[in-house]
């Protein structure tokens, strides 16, 4: 398949994508669930593409994403809230100190600006150390951005811990689909390009790469940056999503909810993260909610064991399946593509195996 | 003396928590050196191993309750090894990483649903439970007990792993894993040994840690896990004395933190302290220098 | 390949369940919502119930529910628009969690609720609001007493006082009683209800010339050992820590440990059996606000404990006793505001039921209520205090207190 015809393929897909949630918008109630996990999927299919550039791509094995996404939720909110509602929502601290609001996507790109500015900071010390002590290391800033902004003499900014509300929100499920897909497909750019080719030649061998002529530590930094700027973005979103935020939010439970995502989708997979972040968000939010019902019936017969809190149990339970029988994830490293499904089909019509092919990898 | 009676309190919490942090510090600790793997689950065990105890202790008396709690809890340990590690041992590191991470999740979760997500009360348990007075400042008397216990217990492992052929083999198992299986050791045995003295430890961890606070929730373990685990690569993961001493620390530091009022960042304080370890010496403490082979 | 394939398969499954699911919701939503209207003779109306059933006010949560349910289970029917209408609740679990709250409310709004009761908390109150306000559904909040919950909104209402009035109170109290001067507040980190409580607490009292000492805790931490030495050498002359249940427990018990002998004050959070019994046998000096009193309404009283006593379910999530929770009454009384209010609006259409709200007047077992016109704030003066009994393991009426 030629790139132009690929690219015409993709392009009329995203547009059915589009056309087809607008279709939903219309002819479903908004306030059927699918809506809410089609949202929140979207954003975390962002975050979740995010920590992927680093942890799969890049091969840096970090677990800041959630203090990013503070960050980029915290600017996002301090610099739309309306001036008129800032009395009551700084209710302690007589109004803020700030009194001016930005438009929503200049402050959705502030927010990541923000968050790539102190990821540039972090990385100046962190980015040296390797592996599992980036991690801890990494996990630990965010931890310490959690307190910082929770700090009550930071209050006239931040609220101090209490919640920021009254910000803009978006009601209709194409902005998080339009606002994500946007920076996934340019993490997707980012990835094809000359700088991809280095990440990923760091993740296989940092001292290979480095007998390459790469900078690992200019492209490490790249790497943590960018990633953590769209991190900022996604945390923007997700503060227009819940439409309220707090730091307590963004534990490191947080970042391991969206570890687990890469993973079951396949680290070094953006198709992979993007399925499985739906996937997720769907079984935890809705599919799996029937399972709290503790007076359920399948004909006469009253399910046994169904209470509050069974839903988690089994959740936790496919999840632990998925990881042991899936090792390599839903995806693997491979991507959905046109070419990919074209090529299975072409395959299965021709009914000829071969050795290679099948879903592209770029 | 005034000023001793007003701050022992802070010094005396700070290493009560700290020898708690260094019996679930261990378990991290022996794991990560032999299978290079943050054993996520741990904190959750030792959660468990409290619950355990919360339910043991309603149907028999305590001093059933206890050891029977302490069996059950290793053979808990036991079996997360042997059903969600095991049978990845040779896939990538991160694979190992997520289902640590899926069984901490799965754990919480089913305490969740066994306890309906309400808070459990600790039983009391006789002697340790009461109150004592030292220099002008009261205290459960398991305050000044968990250092001391802490201290043998850490000196009978070290011996342990010092003088028998099973502390030789994990040794062995440390410092070259593949090599040390062609040596003849038994790999499978060696790591099941080393989940059991983990959980071991945690289950004591866990009777001397909600004995001093004594409301068990399903997210019970995941801060004192999580600072354990700071605490083992503060002290050179990989090292027991390490560990050891890095929990004191981060006990005593948090505590004084704590004392100073400035109680918003006693957490992040112990992470910006393991930041600042990490930058001076890259692998902890303790730790020993990694060189790449190229 | 066999990866190909289970991703496609997944993809599919994936797509095909959504609009599988979506078919299934929205024929539900219109069951919910406009058969009724109808009245084809589906006589079903939801009353949804936003509630913590796990986290940090699961207990309070639960109590709160069982009150509601008791008075489903006193009054399963009610006659809106001249027609016998069953009430259905829809629980929810907010899991005492900002982020996980809105989804659960989104899944009562998709089951297609007329009213939703909650919650126990004000964070999690407030996180919901915007899900509520969207889907023109009203809100009831039971005991979510920090102001912003209903501040500019037309849609959520409240039975319960607010914190500046509890705090007042509670400084009020502290200032009388112990002649305190000095007052250490220590409150949880990102727990609204917390800090708004404590904030308005320090403002009354210094206002009255005390002095306070602030601290903070993060969430998840259990050690609370050097928060009440740090009270006992700044030389505080009360305690007051306006915290959830759990946390609540563990200071008892560290506080008992420690012989802080100063008394403990609390918001109406503490009013818990959880409290009761952390504080049973030990030496500590605890007081409370709070909605009701047990004692209050004999019949009410009797009634639900025969009720807690006869459902095993509902006396485990009592905490295990039939002691009588003020949220409890709370939840009670709650559940007959919205029968008033679906009876008023004689309609389950909820546009209709948030304009009745406005003027819904009722007599319950905590008092009158009825909503001021700004915020749909309930008229409330008084609160009663108590003091936790060490001895029997039950509160001991203190006094009934406003603001004057």
């Amino acid at each position: 398949m030629s790139t132009k015809k690929k690219t015409a393929w993709n392009a009329g897909l995203i547009a059915a994508l589009l056309i087809l949630l607008f279709l939903l918008e219309q002819v479903l109630p908004s306030s059927s669930m699918l809506f809410t996990v089609l949202k929140k999927g979207a954003i975390y299919a962002l975050v979740a593409v995010s920590m992927n550039l680093l942890n799969g791509f890049t091969g840096l094995f970090s677990l800041g994403q959630a203090g990013f996404m503070l960050l980029g939720a915290y600017t996002y909110a301090i610099f739309t809230i309306p001036v008129e509602s800032r009395n009551s929502v700084y209710q302690y601290f007589d109004g803020g100190i700030i009194q001016f609001t930005l438009p929503v996507p200049v402050a959705l790109i502030a927010g990541g600006i923000v968050a790539a500015v102190f990821a540039y900071l972090i990385g100046l010390p962190v980015l040296r150390l390797k592996s599992d002590y980036l991690a801890i290391a990494t996990l630990g800033f965010a931890e310490i951005i959690r307190a910082v902004f929770q700090w009550d003499k930071l209050g006239p900014i931040t609220n101090g811990s209490n919640l920021l509300r009254n910000f803009p929100s978006f009601r209709s499920v194409i902005f998080p689909f339009v606002a994500a897909g946007i920076c996934i497909a340019l993490i997707v750019m980012l990835i094809n390009s000359t700088y991809g080719r280095a990440f990923k030649a760091i993740r296989d061998d940092e001292i290979a790469a480095e007998a390459m002529g790469i900078n690992l530590a200019h492209h490490k930094r790249l790497a943590f940056v960018i990633s953590s700027f769209f991190a900022g973005i996604s945390g923007g979103l997700l503060a227009m999503y819940q439409t309220t935020i707090q730091a307590s939010m963004f534990k490191s439970a947080m970042t391991y909810e969206i570890l687990l995502i890469v993973v079951i989708g396949g680290i070094g997979s953006v198709t992979g993260s993007c399925i499985s972040s739906f996937l997720f968000i769907a079984c935890s939010e809705w599919w799996l909610r029937f399972l709290d019902n503790e007076n359920l019936y399948i004909g006469g017969f009253h399910v046994p064991l169904l209470r509050p809190g069974f839903r988690k149990v089994v959740f936790a339970v496919v999840i632990m399946a998925v990881v042991l029988f899936y090792r390599q994830g839903i995806m693997g490293t491979r991507e959905f593509s046109v070419e990919g499904i074209s090529n299975f089909f072409k395959k299965k019509l021709s009914g000829k195996k071969e050795k290679k092919g099948g879903s592209s990898r770029e | 003396m005034d000023w001793l009676s007003r701050n022992l309190p802070y010094l005396m919490a700070g290493i009560s928590v700290g020898g708690q942090y260094a019996l679930i510090a261990i378990g991290y600790t022996m794991v990560y050196g032999i299978l290079r793997l943050i054993n996520f689950a741990h904190g959750d065990i030792f959660m468990v191993a409290g619950l355990i105890m919360v339910y043991a202790a309603t149907v028999m008396p305590i001093y059933i309750a206890i050891p029977l709690m302490i069996v059950v809890t290793v053979i808990l340990g036991f079996l997360v090894e042997r059903v969600a590690y095991k049978p990845l041992r040779s896939a990538p590191r991160m694979s190992i990483m997520i289902s640590a991470i899926g069984v901490s999740y799965l754990l919480q979760n089913m305490a969740l649903y066994v306890t309906g997500g309400l808070s459990q009360q600790y039983p009391a348990i006789p002697w340790i439970n009461d109150t004592v007075t030292v220099f002008g400042a009261t205290t459960k008397r398991v305050t000044i007990i968990t250092p001391v216990l802490t201290i043998i217990l850490v000196l009978l492992l070290v011996t342990l792993i010092k003088r028998t052929k099973i502390g030789m083999a994990m040794r062995a198992a440390s410092r070259d894993f593949e090599t040390s299986q062609l040596m003849g050791i038994k790999i499978n045995s060696v790591i099941s040994f080393t989940f059991i003295i983990g959980t071991f430890l945690a289950a004591i961890g866990s009777l001397l840690f909600f004995t001093n606070y004594t409301g068990v929730t399903p997210t019970a373990g995941a801060m004192p896990g999580l600072k354990a685990f700071v605490a083992a690569v503060f002290g050179g993961i990989g090292s027991i004395p390490g560990a050891v001493i890095g929990a004191f620390i981060i006990g005593i530091c948090e505590n004084i933190i704590k004392g100073l009022g400035w109680t918003t960042f006693s957490d992040a304080f112990t992470f910006a302290l393991l930041i600042v370890i990490l930058i001076a010496k890259p692998t902890g403490l303790f730790g020993e220098k990694v060189t790449d082979k190229v | 390949m066999k990866k190909r394939v289970l991703a496609i398969a997944l993809v599919t499954a994936m797509v095909g369940s959504m609009l599988a699911g979506c078919s299934g919701k929205s024929s539900g939503g219109e069951a919910g919502t406009d058969a009724p209207a109808a009245s084809d003779g589906a006589k079903v109306v939801k009353i949804g119930v936003y509630e913590p059933a796990s986290g940090d006010n699961g207990a309070g949560g639960k109590q709160e529910v069982l009150g509601m349910q008791y008075a489903n289970h006193e009054t399963p029917t009610v006659e809106i628009g001249g027609e016998e209408y069953t009430v259905q609740l829809e629980i929810v679990d907010n899991e005492s969690s900002n982020d996980k709250g809105p989804s659960a409310a989104s899944t009562l709004v998709s089951a297609g609720v007329s009213i939703a009761l909650g919650s126990y908390g004000s964070g999690v109150s407030i996180a919901a609001s915007d899900v509520f306000k969207e889907a023109g559904i009203p809100a009831m909040g039971v005991t979510c007493t920090n102001p912003q919950v209903t501040e500019g909104n037309t849609h959520y209402f409240r039975i319960c006082f607010l914190d500046p009035f509890q705090g007042t109170v509670l400084a009020n109290f502290a200032n009388e009683n112990f002649s305190a001067k000095k007052a250490y507040i220590l409150t949880k980190l990102g727990d609204d209800y917390s800090t708004g409580l404590g904030y308005y607490f320090k403002e009354a009292f210094t206002g009255l010339g005390g002095e306070v000492v602030e601290e903070t805790f993060q969430e998840g931490n259990s050690d609370f050992t050097s928060y009440v030495t740090s009270a006992k050498n700044a030389g505080a002359d009360v305690f007051f820590a306006p915290v959830s249940t759990e946390a609540a427990a563990l200071i008892i018990e560290q506080a008992a440990a420690q012989g802080l002998t100063i008394p403990m004050m609390a918001g109406d959070t503490w009013d818990s059996n959880v409290i009761l019994n952390a504080a049973k046998g030990k030496d500590v000096e605890i007081y409370v606000t709070t909605f009701y009193q047990e004692g209050g309404n004999e019949e009410f009283d009797n009634g639900i404990k025969e009720w807690i006593n006869s459902d095993s379910t509902a006396k485990a999530n009592n905490g295990g006793d039939d002691t009588i929770a003020a949220v409890t009454a709370m939840g009670y009384d709650a559940y007959y505001v919205a029968l008033e209010a679906l009876k008023a609006a004689g309609s389950t259409d909820p546009a209709k039921v948030n304009e009745a709200l406005w003027d819904v007047s009722y007599t319950g077992v905590t008092g009158k209520i009825e909503f001021d016109d700004v915020n749909g704030d309930a008229l409330r003066d008084t609160a009663y205090v108590k003091c936790a009994n060490t001895e029997s393991g039950a509160w001991d009426f203190v006094a009934e207190q406003g603001v004057n």
